[in-house]
């Protein structure tokens, strides 16, 4: 491995966050954002040719060391880390919905999913999923809210942009009758 | 698409509802719909709604789910929709708006909704299935205890109430009376000469044990009934009693 590429690697290794190029660029004083781009990838490669047990995933921006799939129920089962509860449907159903929708307010989101959904917006906001971004114009000016950064780690989403577009999807909106 | 336990209507069983629907199967009444169209297999966009309006308000009654008013909403829906398709119109008529559109906007929007969240459920799996590093699963929020004592302070405290007995070395347990009334009363008389007092002032000194738990239930009772106040600034602190005036004024 080049010296760049180890010195990446130990930073990720110390971060307990995904670190973005322009933050790892700051680890040495002559690298370019290519020059990181590119010794991000041979670390990368390095570990899946290697067969380590980790790897370098790109989440929310940026990039983490993570455990690979294979090991997680060992490591459950010794109790050395667990994972995250699941999401209910109806919490991932919101979560959808704001997705694509934000800024949303509740309204919004209950007139699509036919439910109140009080409850589930609670539990996402202690959740840190989402976030009040403001308020609408509308009457009562209502709370509108957003997905957050923590929103993408727990999706490995690099950026919002990854979710499938509306037209990617087998059924898009603009096929409805009403959209004519 | 299988999920752990069961699912309230609104996902969580909120308190400002005031009944909670628990569904295996649905995620709220389009969820249901679309899951009765997909087993008639018909088109999204001609849906008999006759049938399904029928169908529809017979699954909410065998899921029990006749007072859910979200269900109840899209029932009624179902059956206007019916009425509107039953009126006449005129062959070739290009101006005759189809009562179904709306419904069937929402439907699909709903499902591809339910498209998404297949894309984020199976990401989501996928990095749950990944551990970053010094990973600490969110705590549960625990009640905080009363008190927390190790076992040395605990000894400590026993050990302070004792030295006020007289004599405390081994002897035989013989079952005696306690004689809470007789406390009472010396804690009133106590109140009554002041209105704050403390522990010692109702225990003397060098008291049998039967005395002291008499006073400690006195002042439980007393407490109870709303005649004293009592407040220990910190565990193990000496006890402070206080005539409960708002008790008195009640």
């Amino acid at each position: 491995m080049t010296p760049l590429a180890k010195l990446l690697e130990a930073a990720l290794f110390a971060s307990d966050r995904p670190l973005p190029p322009a933050e790892l660029r700051a680890l040495d004083g002559g690298a370019t954002l290519g020059g990181i781009s590119a010794a991000l990838d041979e670390l990368r490669e390095h570990y899946d040719r290697e067969e380590h047990g980790v790897e370098l995933v790109e989440v929310a921006g940026g990039w983490q060391i993570l455990t690979r799939s294979e090991y997680t129920e060992a490591i459950e089962r010794a109790q050395l880390a667990a994972r995250p509860q699941r999401l209910s449907a109806a919490a991932l159903e919101t979560l959808a919905i704001i997705a694509y929708r934000q800024p949303v307010g509740r309204a919004e989101v209950e007139e699509i999913r036919g439910v109140s959904v009080g409850g589930v917006l609670k539990q996402l906001l202690e959740r840190g999923l989402i976030d009040i971004v403001g308020r609408s114009e509308g009457i009562g000016r209502p709370l509108l809210y957003g997905t957050t950064r923590a929103f993408l780690e727990q999706f490995a989403l690099r950026h919002l942009e990854e979710l499938p577009r509306a037209d990617e999807l087998a059924i898009a909106l603009r096929a409805s009758p009403a959209a004519n | 698409m299988t999920f752990a336990g069961t699912f309230a209507h609104d996902g969580f069983g909120t308190a400002e509802s005031t009944f909670v629907v628990e569904l295996d199967q649905f995620n709220g009444p389009f969820d249901l719909l679309l899951a009765l169209i997909r087993e008639e297999q018909v088109e999204l966009v001609d849906i008999p709604v006759a049938r399904i309006a029928e169908q529809f308000l017979a699954r909410i009654g065998t899921l029990g789910l006749g007072s859910a008013a979200e269900y109840l909403d899209l029932a009624a829906r179902l059956v206007r929709i019916k009425a509107q398709m039953l009126l006449p119109r005129r062959e070739g008529d290009d101006e005759w708006d189809d009562p179904r559109t709306e419904l069937v906007r929402r439907l699909l929007e709903y499902q591809q909704i339910r498209e998404i969240v297949d894309v984020l459920e199976h990401r989501g799996e996928s990095r749950r299935n990944r551990f970053a590093r010094g990973y600490l699963p969110p705590e549960r929020v625990a009640e905080p205890a009363p008190a927390t004592l190790s076992l040395g302070e605990l000894l400590a405290a026993v050990d302070r109430v004792m030295r006020l007995v007289s004599r405390p070395d081994v002897h035989d347990v013989v079952p005696r009376a306690l004689d809470v009334d007789g406390a009472i009363a010396l804690v009133r008389a106590v109140l009554a000469a002041r209105s704050r007092a403390r522990w010692g002032d109702v225990v003397r000194h060098g008291a049998e044990p039967w005395e002291i738990l008499s006073a400690l239930l006195a002042l439980l009772e007393l407490a109870r009934r709303g005649e004293v106040r009592l407040r220990q600034p910190e565990p193990f602190s000496t006890l402070h009693i206080s005539r409960d005036t708002a008790g008195e004024a009640a």
